[in-house]
């Protein structure tokens, strides 16, 4: 071994053990506070008898009691159901008119800052702020209504029907197109599903309002996207002779795929931990009709005291995070090392 | 790109005249859309500054007449100290996550050690978790050290929770500094300490602000951390008591409105003034 390579060594090998242990404090930390923490409400979650005073965490005899319970417990099957119609109306209204809004303004020549600026400045607001907001809006005695009734669409449609038009929005404990017959027909062990399986119309105000504030975000996602696409390829795109909606279908689409998966990780997992907004603008609604696993939990943990329920509850709604964000944060750590 | 259209030609200038038709098409439909995403900025706006008389739901989107600031006046008489108590929170628990992370994304984007990625992507999976699966731990915790109810815990709180996502964004904005300048201070005998004190710090003014203002607005809008770690009313962020004033039935259209404007003015202020820097930590902050 040359005095060279010793020296160099000598210059390198502490100082890589300094960045490890200077990390060490704030990884061990965040370590404890999401891994150690989540065991903990898993222990919380087996054990019938814990308590905030006396922390007994003696596994009850039947271990998963609790998560069967849970499945079978008509507003937590409310929850499942209201969460996943709510992220897929909401994912499809959110991506693809974040997708519009973003090839619309990245045409904009003067007008572009302040389009995207306006798009963009729901998402700098509280979901408390917005929640308070909508709430009135999707108010059957007013907002959506009242401008039904000035624009003269309730008149023309009460001349048509001989009906009054006063869609209840948020108040309506309404499920349409319920699903149930059919499957237990076709799968008796449905059974035990005591809800409606349809969509619940309550939801749509949550769906508007939510997608309101997060359709800047899908829009400022596409436009980093757009302005990463080299000019080449655009231009060549022209040359060729594809513009407008051929541009948009076998270039933008395409090469934007990644930013499509990115953005529908970040807002698959922000509708299925929906709480906030939901608790302001509606909370539960009639007949559970916009309950969210979120609220479940929270009620379960400080209003009801059943902790256990609410530990479970909240490690399923984890569970069902993990799945979405998991195989994504893998596939972007494999790129990570690929770059390195 | 427009150069490339030779206008000489006929089939050039129909191309022309095509793309510009399809220009005021495209900003027609964009001016249509306006008034939705404008429509409860104008109802809150027009709300608050209607006398209580005038205030009423069935009467939502006419202007105010007379106009009169006593919503305005009312609710920050009753939310001045929960705006109050979110200042003392967001800006320290900015600050010090923003450093850490900082800290943190020098190191990971700077160094190879053994399992770094591992340990970074153990800890994004932290910015993900829905915190319901924390917080009975949390709350316990924070009762054991004695900052449970109290602000200083929820900034340690914040401070923790946000350690993922300031590294995120500086990791990403780091990887832009080149490699060699950090080799070259090593070789002129700086420690990692030093040279991020000396060479790394000088150039992150720019990541400072990108993060200072996501953390700013993540940790204002806040409202799960403080309504399940503060139950006193007088301690709590403003998030939390408008909400406890949007459930007050006793409360005025006006007030409610105006209270909606004073929770949500630091973050959009925040945004309007810095909002290139603020699509940078969204975009930066998004996982790359």
């Amino acid at each position: 071994m040359s005095a060279d390579t010793v020296a160099s060594r000598k210059l390198w090998k502490p100082k890589i053990n300094h960045a490890f242990l200077l990390i060490l404090p704030s990884f061990l930390i965040v370590f404890v506070f999401v891994y150690v923490f989540i065991l903990y409400t898993i222990g919380v979650s087996l054990s019938a008898n814990w308590r905030p005073a006396t922390q007994d965490f003696t596994p009850n005899e039947d271990l998963l009691e609790v998560y069967g319970n849970l499945f079978l417990n008509p507003r937590f099957q409310a929850d499942i159901r209201n969460s996943l119609i709510f992220a897929a109306l909401f994912l499809l209204l959110t991506v693809v008119g974040g997708f519009i809004l973003a090839i619309l303004v990245n045409n904009l020549l003067r007008s572009k800052a302040f389009f995207r600026g306006v798009f963009l400045l729901p998402y700098a607001l509280s979901f408390i702020v917005t929640g308070v907001v909508w709430r009135w809006i999707f108010n059957p005695e007013s907002g959506v209504n009242l401008l039904l009734y000035y624009s003269g669409v309730s008149g023309i449609y009460e001349n048509l029907t001989g009906e009054e038009l006063r869609p209840e929005w948020l108040t309506s404990g309404e499920v349409v197109g319920d699903i149930n017959v059919l499957l237990v027909q076709a799968f008796p062990q449905f059974e035990f599903i005591q809800v409606q399986l349809g969509i619940p119309l309550a939801l749509i105000p949550v769906v508007l309002a939510s997608s309101w504030q997060l359709l800047g975000f899908a829009m400022a996602m596409y436009l980093a996207g757009l302005a990463a696409i080299p000019p080449e390829v655009k231009e060549a795109s022209e040359v060729d002779g594809a513009s407008g909606f051929r541009y948009i279908r076998s270039i933008a689409i395409p090469m934007l795929a990644p930013i499509t998966v990115t953005t529908l990780v970040i807002l698959t997992h922000v509708a299925f931990k929906m709480f906030d907004l939901v608790f302001a603008m509606s909370g539960s609604g009639i007949g559970f009709a916009t309950d969210m696993p979120g609220i479940f939990v929270y009620e379960s943990m400080y209003k009801a005291l059943l902790f256990n329920q609410g530990a479970a509850a909240s490690i399923v709604m984890l569970i069902i995070v993990l799945l979405i964000v998991i195989p994504y944060l893998v596939k972007t750590n494999r790129q990570r090392t690929e770059e390195d | 790109m427009t150069a490339l259209v030779n206008t000489s030609t006929p089939e050039g200038r129909a191309a022309r005249t095509r793309s510009k038709a399809s220009r005021v098409a495209q900003l027609t439909i964009l001016i249509l859309l306006l008034p939705i995403f404008v429509a409860p900025f104008y109802v809150m706006i027009m709300a608050s500054l209607k006398t209580p008389e005038a205030a009423d739901v069935t009467t939502m989107w006419l202007p105010p007449s007379p106009l009169s600031l006593n919503g305005l006046s009312e609710a920050w008489g009753k939310l001045s100290p929960n705006f109050i108590n979110s200042f003392l929170m967001a800006v320290p628990a900015t600050l010090i996550s923003a450093l850490l992370g900082s800290f943190n994304g020098y190191l990971i984007s700077k160094f190879t050690f053994r399992m770094s990625n591992l340990m970074f992507t153990l800890m994004l999976v932290g910015m993900f978790i829905p915190y319901q699966s924390i917080l009975i731990p949390l709350v316990s915790f924070l009762q054991l050290i004695g900052l449970y109810g109290t602000i200083p815990g929820l900034i340690l709180v914040h401070v923790v929770y946000g350690i993922p996502i300031a590294t995120l964004i500086f990791r990403n904005y780091y990887v832009a500094v080149p490699k060699g300048i950090v080799e070259a201070a090593t070789v002129d005998g700086a420690g990692v300490l030093r040279t991020y004190w000396s060479v790394i710090l000088p150039v992150s003014i720019p990541g400072f602000v990108v993060a200072g203002i996501f953390q700013f607005t993540n940790i204002w809008n806040d409202f799960l951390f403080a309504v399940v770690t503060i139950p006193n009313p007088f301690i709590q962020p403003v998030t939390v008591a408008l909400n406890n004033l949007s459930g007050t039935q006793t409360v005025n259209w006006n007030v409610l409105m105006a209270g909606a404007i004073i929770a949500a003015l630091p973050t959009a202020i925040a945004y309007l003034a810095l909002g290139r820097f603020f699509i940078q930590g969204l975009t930066a902050g998004s996982v790359k």
